[in-house]
């Protein structure tokens, strides 16, 4: 990356020469004729040494036989029976109780409920925004299944807090605790959604239990992550003062630190909760229930109507709970005195309990179930739609996928599927000594050779592919968004609702324009994962931008430099930390929607894990897909991340790091 | 003292759960949710006969057969039914923890079969749904016309370039259709040494709007499906004739070289389902109808915009002598 970089800026202070080399070749001598090594290798080896794919693999009949022992032995071995079957049991159980609660009240009352509960977190508004929000699933068509899905959620989310919160609160007491889970939840927060499926069939077979697991796995890391940065935050005056006034640490806890932590603790809540909805969805793939399983359906049938209500309940589900938490969270814990006059607490509950009450009251008058003639059926017209649209477009959308395909794609496939394995690899190892130094190295040689070891390699090289491509894509139109947000007010001002609404979107519901376009191929996933990272990156680079030092930019405009000299040489220069940020998150949500993209059509990897859980002789290899995938994640995350920490004459803050744990 | 009071608290939370499971541990099929099948699980409905769990399997034609049954199971006999959009081998594990009751159309497994039926026993066959079913490699009728010898698959090979797309690269495309589908596809490719490359369509409406596209646009396609469809009625298919199926040549799934059997549909529901199912359970046994009835209702749902339960509706209203002969006295 750096050999690309320009000459230094013009305010930029000189960096001081290295001390050694006096007289030093320029810096792009060595990344060129690495290059041309590379390529000379590449030209001389091509089609050796390339490890091509074989169903039967070693390793995945290791892993058919693993299943094969864990299904004979699911009654009879200890583990079993006393621990994973109870976990299944008790995980299984809360379920019910959820949903039967949310079922009790009827959905006229579950309406008022959610009235209330907006009103008491965010006033009328929130309470306005929950009670059409629940209404609208009762529209269109789908209350019980939203009503499954919402208790799915609440499932894993009460287990992900309770298990969570508590770790994240310790872990920001102790550096060494959070030393320790630092690089466990690194690797949670990359495995992409997919991968955790077969071994969740595998231990707790299918249904809402094991839907359930691997939503808590997915949402876990950001109740701990912001747990922790919640209590680092926390005033040391504030815990002093109370330690000196003779609190015990319990009482310092509760009384000091948890209080002022309340609204970054708000948003673990938050987070947890946006993860885990997006995860249900893919859960339905293992039986789990409710809206994802109409997705599923019309994705099976590649029939839009079908599942476009089912991901927009999903959407309003998300923006509902969303705007509550935040709004719960950013509310004042005690009433402020002074200031303009506040409702007071006791009418505030008891507007609740009206709503409650009106919700329950209507609840029996109106029919126990949602009424057929208030349903919007749209099923019929947006199918028409989307034929009109893949019939009359579909010169424009066939000719930019063959390009996309026959240009960038199978070129770039050739290369990396045709050089041999170890060119490959050495590659990955010069490009991540280069970005991140030895250890970084180390982790890409390992990452790869692992692959190579576990049967996958061509798989592996097909969806790095997918993922360099859409990433070069996503790159691109980020940056120019970006800058353009940056630049021009206006256009922020314009984009930004839009990208908010985008960033809380589960990441499946793009998969829904794509297929509709494109039909399933390779180029689908592509456009979907764009349109799934492209909104993070423009709000990355366009932060970038606009934090940069005035002063700098008031120099160079008085040093008479052009606007394009502004941007190229001051502003895209020093926002370089950002940018690489971006791509870090770019990189890793490219490569979790590439791998989902295995449902409709993208190959490679995501397609074993698919194909892994739907065919038991396949079960082996598509496990082994899954350890890949995060593997393949892991190679990219340091590589990217390891740019990020490369020393360079601009120490990149810490605040952008932490600001991506958050995101 | 601390420490020692959490191990007492987790010993005793640990013995109140085991005693709940009678100390033998648990089993996978111990769990509230799935210990009566058809006892009225859903408690929202008040269902006179309980809750049918029907699994889903993704084909238009596998949808008609299980609307149909869930159908009739809701009118005529006023049970609950619950669908589970599920692929065909995992709806088999449904049957091992409760959360599937019946699969309406199996196409063979014979695997499966030996593993739930005879091993586990927790699954029984449940008869023949009546249709007969085969799985084959077709091509749009003009190409046949057109390359006479091509439907013979020795020939394939010299035919390649025609089936090649941007996706298949330097070889000849074979379109498959949803990743769950039954398929030696792979192995054939290998087995026959053809110069071919598997195409994931990812979908039954993948397959039929590419064979739609064949036959009105002329392009070549050659593609995987199946028998019994409502597409043979709009669309001319030829089958290339792969090496004929013999008994057990299809033993071993990496080993396969030769076509797929005709295969005898039939219903599969777990144990629990047949022993506590009463009138639901004989329902489904009974269940018997020809290819031409679930190509007419799988028609209405692909091609006539309608939902499965109102294409079910139409048949049940229009052959009230076919069903009432399924319907337990």
């Amino acid at each position: 990356m750096t050999s690309q970089a320009p000459p230094a800026a013009p305010v930029q202070a000189v960096p001081p020469a290295a001390p050694r080399a006096a007289v030093r070749p320029p810096r792009w001598v060595v990344p060129v004729a690495g290059i041309v090594a590379a390529v000379a290798v590449y030209l001389a080896f091509r089609g050796a040494a390339t490890l091509p794919h074989d169903d039967d693999a070693a390793p995945f009949r290791f892993v058919n036989d693993v299943r094969a022992w864990v299904d004979a032995n699911r009654n009879q071995s200890p583990v079993f029976l006393f621990f994973v079957n109870y976990v299944r049991l008790f995980i299984g159980g809360l379920y019910d109780t959820f949903l039967l609660a949310l079922q009790a009240p009827g959905w006229a009352g579950l309406i008022g409920i959610a009235a209330a509960l907006g009103w008491l977190a965010g006033g009328w508004r929130i309470g306005l925004l929950s009670a059409l929000g629940f209404a609208s699933f009762g529209v269109l068509g789908l209350w019980e299944a939203s009503v499954a899905t919402l208790a799915l959620v609440l499932t894993a989310v009460l287990l992900s807090l309770v298990i969570g919160l508590p770790l994240g609160i310790w872990a920001g007491h102790s550096p060494r605790l959070r030393r320790l889970l630092s690089p466990v939840l690194d690797v949670m927060q990359i495995m992409p959604t997919f991968a955790y499926l077969a071994p969740m069939v595998l231990f707790f077979q299918i249904g809402p239990a094991s839907g359930a697991v691997a939503t808590l796995i997915y949402s876990i890391p950001p109740a701990i992550r912001i747990a922790a940065l919640a209590m680092e935050q926390v005033s040391p005056t504030a815990v002093e003062a109370s330690v000196s006034l003779g609190a015990t640490r319990r009482q310092t806890l509760f009384k000091v630190e948890l209080p002022m932590a309340r609204a970054t603790l708000g948003l673990a809540v938050n987070q947890t909760i946006m993860m885990a909805l997006s995860m249900v969805v893919i859960a339905a793939l293992i039986a789990a229930p409710g809206l994802g399983s109409d997705i599923i359906r019309g994705l099976t049938r590649a029939n839009v109507g079908l599942m476009l209500p089912a991901g927009i309940a999903i959407v309003i589900m998300a923006i509902v709970l969303d705007r509550m938490t935040m709004s719960a969270a950013a509310r004042p814990p005690y009433p402020v005195t002074g200031g303009r006059a506040r409702i007071g607490p006791r009418l505030r509950w008891a507007v609740a309990a009206v709503l409650v009450a009106a919700g329950l009251a209507l609840g029996r008058v109106l029919p126990a179930e949602f009424p057929e003639e208030w349903v919007l059926r749209f099923a019929a017209p947006v199918n028409e739609a989307v034929n009109w649209a893949k019939f009359s477009w579909y010169g424009v959308t066939d000719a930019i996928r063959n390009l996309t395909t026959e240009v960038l794609l199978n070129p770039l496939q050739a290369v990396l599927t045709g050089a041999p394995w170890w060119l490959v690899t050495a590659v990955a190892i010069a490009v991540a000594w280069r970005t991140g130094g030895l250890r970084t190295a180390v982790v890409a040689a390992g990452c790869l050779s692992a692959v190579a070891l576990i049967g996958l390699w061509q798989h592996t090289m097909e969806t790095l592919t997918t993922v360099l491509v859409a990433v070069a894509l996503t790159l691109l139109i980020g940056l120019l968004l970006g800058v353009a947000a940056a630049r021009s007010p206006r256009f922020a001002a314009v984009q930004r609702p839009l990208l908010d609404a985008a960033q809380t979107m589960p990441a499946f519901v793009y998969l829904l324009p794509a297929l509709a376009l494109f039909g399933a191929t390779r180029f689908t996933a592509i456009f979907a994962s764009v349109i799934y990272a492209v909104p993070p990156v423009i709000r990355l680079v366009e932060d970038g931008i606009r934090n940069v030092s005035p002063a700098a930019v008031e120099a160079a405009l008085s040093c008479g430099s052009t606007e394009r000299q502004l941007l190229w040489k001051v502003r895209l220069p020093l926002a370089r930390p950002a940018i690489r940020l971006a791509a870090n998150q770019g990189i890793v949500m490219t490569l979790a929607m590439v791998v989902v993209g295995g449902l409709v059509g993208a190959g490679g990897l995501g397609y074993d894990v698919v194909s892994g859980f739907s065919q038991r002789t396949d079960f082996g290899m598509g496990f082994a897909a899954g350890v890949a995938t995060v593997l393949l994640g892991i190679l990219l995350d340091r590589i990217t991340q390891g740019a990020d920490r490369r020393p360079s004459p601009r120490t990149s803050d810490r605040t952008t790091t932490r600001k991506k744990r958050i995101a | 003292m601390r420490i020692a009071s959490r191990i007492r608290l987790l010993a005793g939370l640990l013995t109140v759960g085991l005693a709940a499971a009678g100390c033998g541990g648990a089993t996978v099929d111990t769990g509230t949710s799935s210990a009566q099948p058809s006892a009225g699980a859903g408690s929202s409905a008040p269902a006179a006969g309980g809750t049918v769990k029907i699994a889903i399997n993704p084909w238009a034609g596998y949808e008609a057969s299980a609307a149909v049954i869930a159908h009739l199971l809701e009118d005529k006999l006023g049970y609950t039914v619950e669908k589970k959009e599920l692929a065909e081998q995992v709806s088999w594990e449904g049957f091992e923890n409760g959360d599937v009751d019946v699969i309406v159309e199996n196409w063979g497994h014979e695997d499966l079969k030996k593993s739930f039926i005879e091993e586990k026993k927790v699954a029984l066959e449940a008869g023949s749904t009546g249709n007969k079913g085969v799985i084959g490699w077709y091509i749009p009728k003009w190409m046949a016309d057109k390359y006479p010898d091509i439907t013979d698959y020795k020939n394939l090979n010299k035919y390649a370039g025609l089936f090649k797309t941007s996706e298949s690269g330097d070889k000849g495309q074979l379109l498959f259709g949803d990743p769950s589908y039954v398929s030696n596809e792979e192995a054939l490719i290998k087995n026959l040494k053809l110069n071919y490359k598997v195409v994931v369509g990812g979908s039954e409406a993948a397959l039929i709007e590419s064979a739609t596209q064949a036959q009105q646009q002329k392009k070549p396609l050659l593609f995987y499906f199946w028998d019994p469809h409502w597409l043979f009625n709009r669309v001319e298919l030829t089958r290339i004739n792969l090496p004929p199926y013999t008994e057990g040549c299809d033993a071993d799934p990496k080993k396969v070289a030769c076509d797929y059997a005709e295969l005898d549909l039939d219903k599969i529901v777990s144990k629990r389902f047949a022993d506590t199912g009463g009138k639901a359970y004989e329902l489904v046994k009974n269940f018997k109808w020809t290819n031409e009835d679930q190509n007419s209702v799988a028609n209405d749902i692909t091609n006539n915009g309608m939902s499965a339960e109102e294409a079910a509706k139409k048949w049940v209203d229009a052959n009230p002598t076919v069903w009432a002969a399924w319907i337990p006295k």
